[in-house]
């Protein structure tokens, strides 16, 4: 009973996992048609940020949870003004220029820092759970997920920019045509999901360490589930993470780490070839 | 076929042959080395600008095929002893794979970005298989399947028949320039038939050529495997200047390949070699360099050339000389 | 005449290799050109955290040599390669070394993957290679000398030492590639041996970071110790998830391969502290020829010098040494005749101890320590002097059989 308990509690926390590392990229995606494969270095940005921060003294928390959203939102911002902003409706391309923009910054980033920035150890320390030790960092991780979709939904559907936000996804030329800036709209979207990510960063930061190469392990992952996931960005990188990521950890706890992610990206193959638009192409239409 | 098409393949093939004669006779043995796994980079790059400049299809996977071309090689080779039959099968293994993943995404009716994430999965679900096999129990016949380490003692290609007589570096060069030159040719062939016009046509606007008939998946399944095909000869070439070894599925080769055909050209054929040879080329010598890392060179440049030079180096190209021609600015 | 296709592939073969032959014996003509040395060295991707200290030891060995009148009395000149931890271009920097630059010897190679891709090159084209890193045992091949520690050396000892200490029942975690299967196979036999208990075998790629489910699992499997075999920047999530899982203070952990890299200063403290390591050196081993060299190393680098965690920076250096106190002893840089002179059981003394070259396998004799982790260092706890490369020298004998040209798997008896 207890296994089952501890075994649940992993599950959980792979979902959450999962949902942290791609909220960011399916915000850009499913309100840009934007796919950022530069998502897995803002990742690794908001780890380093975090990292530097503490190093300089800044509270811990503060480092994850302000600090790290701070610096890449800002990047995000930049990103959009220089790269994103001329490549709009051309999906491909900026697809390939932000693939550009993350090899160059992994190649800056192990130039400016080496590859040996001691990181900071999870805070909170560890709870037993049924006889299982865990540590409560991870479960701070679900809580924290929780809230990161809880925001993102909070602000697109009781917001006045949320409002000007969905409008804009819908139908651009409508919202253009009716006096909305849909480029400032996309701008503040775009930043705001590298702030997710960032934010993501500075959390898993003290789990998995920071290299300047980590992104790598990450984007794969993240740009699957929210393509399985489809079109609705919150329901949709919701409901994929819960599938792959329940599967992937039952699976790897059933077998070994390599059958488990097989696994999980079967299961990916096979919702998006039944579900050619998504997850969210068939179930949940209407949610967000 | 047209006059300029004829034209094509007659350059081509000539230039293949004066490359392939002239160069072993005047390169150091190391250049001629590091020249077959150019060439065979550049058949991977053919491959994908096949598939994606024509089919229109954004395949984020292509090492895939490159990946199983180059493992089939080495596990039927070390099976056989004898490279004779090994290549025809090297060449049947990706196209089936491309056969029947085609089959699965088209016949779906999958289209634009969810292609993209199939074929990249299908690739990440190779590498890390192939990365997991490093036990003993993962063999093949003869072959140890080695895991990450890949398969070192892949044989290099003999004379057909003839176990005995493997052929030298040299010869190999040799063999990967006329492998590229068939394949462009094969390449261009194909383009210029009806079945190469209606992809295209597919590409421009799948609606309108199924509205006359056409069915699309057919035409598209047909390209995928061509594609397929010609990535796992690129594999075999490569098995036998390098060896096999699960870094060919890799998300970094699958993303190079990407960077070649955007950098050189989507839409175009030889663009794409071009681009290939390039940029390998910067690669290894940015290797060399102490102090700068090359991804950062790598990047800037691929961010350049899609916000400078968003139809890629050829056709760049030649629209800069066709308005120098025309004495008008580019 | 008749000319069939295999013929004139045939010729053609015939002919491009007599046209190559002049490339390759171009090494006599040298004079008092410098000798040129290479290093194929990742300093980028993902190995980097092992590439980058292994050239900084490379370089100052050269210019230490240089500083002293160079070799024979000619200089050194090293040529620095960084392969970007991709197999490709470890194979063509090698074709590179051996036949554009002749280069007189190859210092390089990390994982296994990147020595079985650039040793049958060099050795096609006759060139010395020397691989310096502590790996799973095995290589036999007269024209490549493996200097770093072999399972023999230090798990043979280790795996004793901390049963004693903590127990008898073992899990393994090992990266999944030949290293990790094989060493993994070394620590049954000798947790076996000392009737001890292996309660499970788990295998992760090098791409694996989340552990989560795996720290459950040894949690139900109750064991006495843990012991790492993983390898790269991803499996370091490992140290770190157990620690925050508060499994550290709960289940000791020994490892092969913690701090071959720059593991010890990635982890703070409370996650590394009580790692139990065995390398054949550590920055922190106390001797005068180590204080002597960490002395000049530093003044020369200043802040930029590397620590020199594990044993793979330091055997790059004796590595080099040991090269060079061959060509001194054959008085040229004659492939077989430093091969020769180097076989005749040359010893270096250096930093980590006493290393000496066993002539049958090419592999060395040399001290091994076991230390602690502690507060991104390591104290050392241990130190054994002289253990011979037991493993390989049990299925490689050049002296018997000098045309050897593979790596064999020693076939465990578990």
């Amino acid at each position: 009973m207890s296994l089952a308990l501890a075994v649940g509690l992993q599950a959980l926390t792979g979902v959450a996992m999962l949902l942290i590392i791609s909220l960011g990229l399916a915000v850009i995606f499913g309100m840009m048609r934007v796919i950022n494969l530069a998502h897995g270095e803002f990742l690794m940005l908001g780890g380093y940020s975090a990292i530097l921060a503490v190093r300089h003294g800044v509270n811990i928390w503060v480092a994850m949870l302000v600090v790290a959203p701070l610096v890449v939102g800002l990047l995000g911002a930049l990103v959009e003004r220089l790269v994103i902003r001329r490549l709009y409706g051309r999906m491909v391309d900026t697809m390939l220029a932000t693939w550009g923009l993350s090899l160059a910054l992994i190649g800056f980033v192990s130039m400016i820092f080496g590859n040996t920035v001691g990181g900071f150890s999870a805070p909170l320390g560890s709870v037993d759970v049924g006889g299982f030790y865990t540590s409560a960092y991870s479960l701070f991780l679900v809580f924290a997920a929780a809230l990161m979709v809880g925001a993102v939904w909070l602000v697109l559907r009781r917001t006045p920019f949320g409002l000007l936000a969905r409008g804009t996804m819908q139908n651009p030329e409508m919202a253009s045509a009716l006096g909305v800036a849909t480029e400032r709209v996309y701008a503040v979207t775009f930043a705001a999901g590298a702030a997710l990510s960032g934010l993501a960063g500075g959390l898993i930061a003290p789990l998995s360490g920071v290299v300047p190469t980590m992104g790598t392990a990450y984007i794969a992952k993240a740009f699957i589930t929210v393509i399985t996931g489809g079109a609705a960005m919150l329901a949709g990188t919701l409901s994929a993470s819960v599938l792959l990521g329940g599967v992937g950890v039952l699976a790897t706890f059933l077998t070994t780490p390599v059958l488990g992610e097989v696994v999980l990206l079967a299961v990916a193959i096979i919702l998006v070839r039944l579900l050619p638009h998504g997850i969210t192409g068939r179930f949940f239409r209407r949610a967000l | 076929m047209s006059r300029r098409n004829a034209i094509e393949i007659v350059t081509a093939a000539l230039l293949a042959a004066v490359v392939a004669l002239v160069l072993p006779r005047v390169a150091e043995l190391f250049v001629l080395i590091n020249a077959t796994v150019f060439v065979s980079m550049a058949i991977l790059a053919l491959s994908l600008a096949l598939i994606w400049g024509f089919g229109g299809i954004l395949c984020f996977g292509q090492t895939a095929f490159f990946g199983l071309g180059g493992y089939a090689y080495a596990v039927a080779a070390l099976n056989l002893g004898d490279s004779t039959y090994a290549v025809p099968i090297a060449l049947a293994v990706p196209a089936v794979a491309a056969l029947a993943l085609g089959y699965f995404m088209f016949y779906g009716r999958i289209s634009d970005v969810y292609i993209g994430a199939i074929t990249l999965t299908v690739s990440l679900i190779l590498f890390n298989f192939a990365n997991s096999t490093a036990g003993d129990q993962w063999h093949i016949g003869e072959a140890p399947l080695g895991g990450f380490n890949g398969i070192p003692s892949t044989p290099q290609l003999n004379i057909p028949g003839d176990p005995d007589a493997t052929l030298s570096p040299q010869a190999i060069f040799v063999v990967a320039v006329v492998c590229l030159a068939s394949c462009y040719i094969l390449s261009r062939l194909v383009l210029a038939s009806q079945f190469g016009r209606i992809v295209v046509a597919i590409r421009e606007n799948e609606a309108r050529a199924e509205l006359l008939g056409y069915d699309a998946r057919r035409y598209k399944l047909g390209i995928f495997t061509l594609g397929g095909l010609i990535g796992g000869l690129a594999g075999v070439l490569f098995a036998n200047c390098v060896f096999v070894s699960p870094t060919m599925f890799s998300l970094f080769y699958s993303g190079q390949v990407i960077i070649w055909v955007m950098v050189g050209g989507v839409g175009t054929l030889f663009g794409p070699i071009l681009g290939a040879m390039l940029l390998q080329g910067l690669t290894t010598w940015a290797g060399t360099l102490p102090g700068i890392n090359p991804n950062a060179v790598l990047g800037v440049i691929l961010m350049l050339a899609v916000l400078l030079m968003p139809m890629g180096l050829l056709p760049g190209a030649t629209a800069v000389l066709g308005g120098l021609r025309r004495g008008t600015a580019p | 005449m008749s000319l069939s296709r295999r013929n004139a592939l045939r010729s053609l073969a015939a002919a491009s290799a007599t046209l190559a032959a002049p490339a390759i014996f171009r090494h006599a003509a040298l004079g008092a050109d410098p000798i040129t040395v290479v290093g194929i060295h990742d300093a980028s991707g993902g190995l980097d955290i092992y590439g980058q200290p292994m050239i900084a030891c490379l370089d100052f060995a050269v210019d230490e040599v240089n500083a002293g009148g160079g070799l024979l009395g000619r200089e050194i000149k090293l040529i620095n390669y960084d392969p970007q931890s991709n197999i490709q271009l470890y194979t063509q920097f090698a074709t590179q070394a051996a036949t554009s630059d002749h280069a007189a010897v190859v210092h390089g190679g990390i994982t296994s993957a990147s020595r079985e891709a650039i040793r049958p090159i060099l050795r096609r084209y006759k060139t010395l290679y020397f691989y310096n890193t502590q790996y799973e045992g095995g290589v036999c091949d007269r024209n490549c000398f493996c200097t770093g520690s072999t399972p023999a050396q230090n798990v043979e000892s280790l795996v004793p030492y901390i049963m004693k200490k903590w127990g008898k029942k073992v899990y393994i975690v090992a990266a999944d590639y030949n290293y990790g299967q094989i060493t993994s196979k070394w620590l049954t036999k000798y947790t076996r041996d000392g009737g001890g208990d292996v309660v499970a075998v788990e295998f992760f790629p090098l791409n694996v970071t989340d552990f989560g489910p795996t720290i459950q699992k040894i949690q139900q499997a109750k064991p006495d110790m843990v012991i790492s075999a993983l390898v790269g920047g991803a499996h370091v999530s490992f140290y770190r998830q157990w620690a925050a899982a508060g499994m550290k203070s709960r289940i000791p952990m020994a490892s092969t391969t913690f701090g071959g890299g720059n593991e010890s200063l990635l982890l703070s403290p409370e996650e590394g502290d009580g790692i139990v390591v065995a390398f054949s050196y550590f920055q922190e081993v106390d001797n005068p020829a180590n204080k002597a060299f960490l002395e000049k190393f530093h003044a020369k680098l200043g802040a930029k010098a590397p620590y020199l965690g594990g044993e793979l920076a330091m055997r790059t250096y004796t590595g080099f040494n040991l090269w060079a106190a061959g060509v001194r002893k054959a008085g040229s840089i004659d492939r077989i005749k430093v091969i020769e002179a180097l076989e005749t059981g040359i010893g270096v003394d250096g930093p980590p101890g006493r290393t000496v070259l066993d002539g049958k396998t090419n592999h060395v004799s040399l001290d091994v320590y076991f230390a602690e982790v502690q507060n991104h260092g390591f104290k050392i706890l241990e130190h054994f002097a002289d253990r011979p490369p037991a493993d390989t020298a049990s299925v490689c004998d050049l002296a018997a059989h000098p045309n050897t040209d593979k790596q064999f798997v020693v076939d465990v008896k578990i």
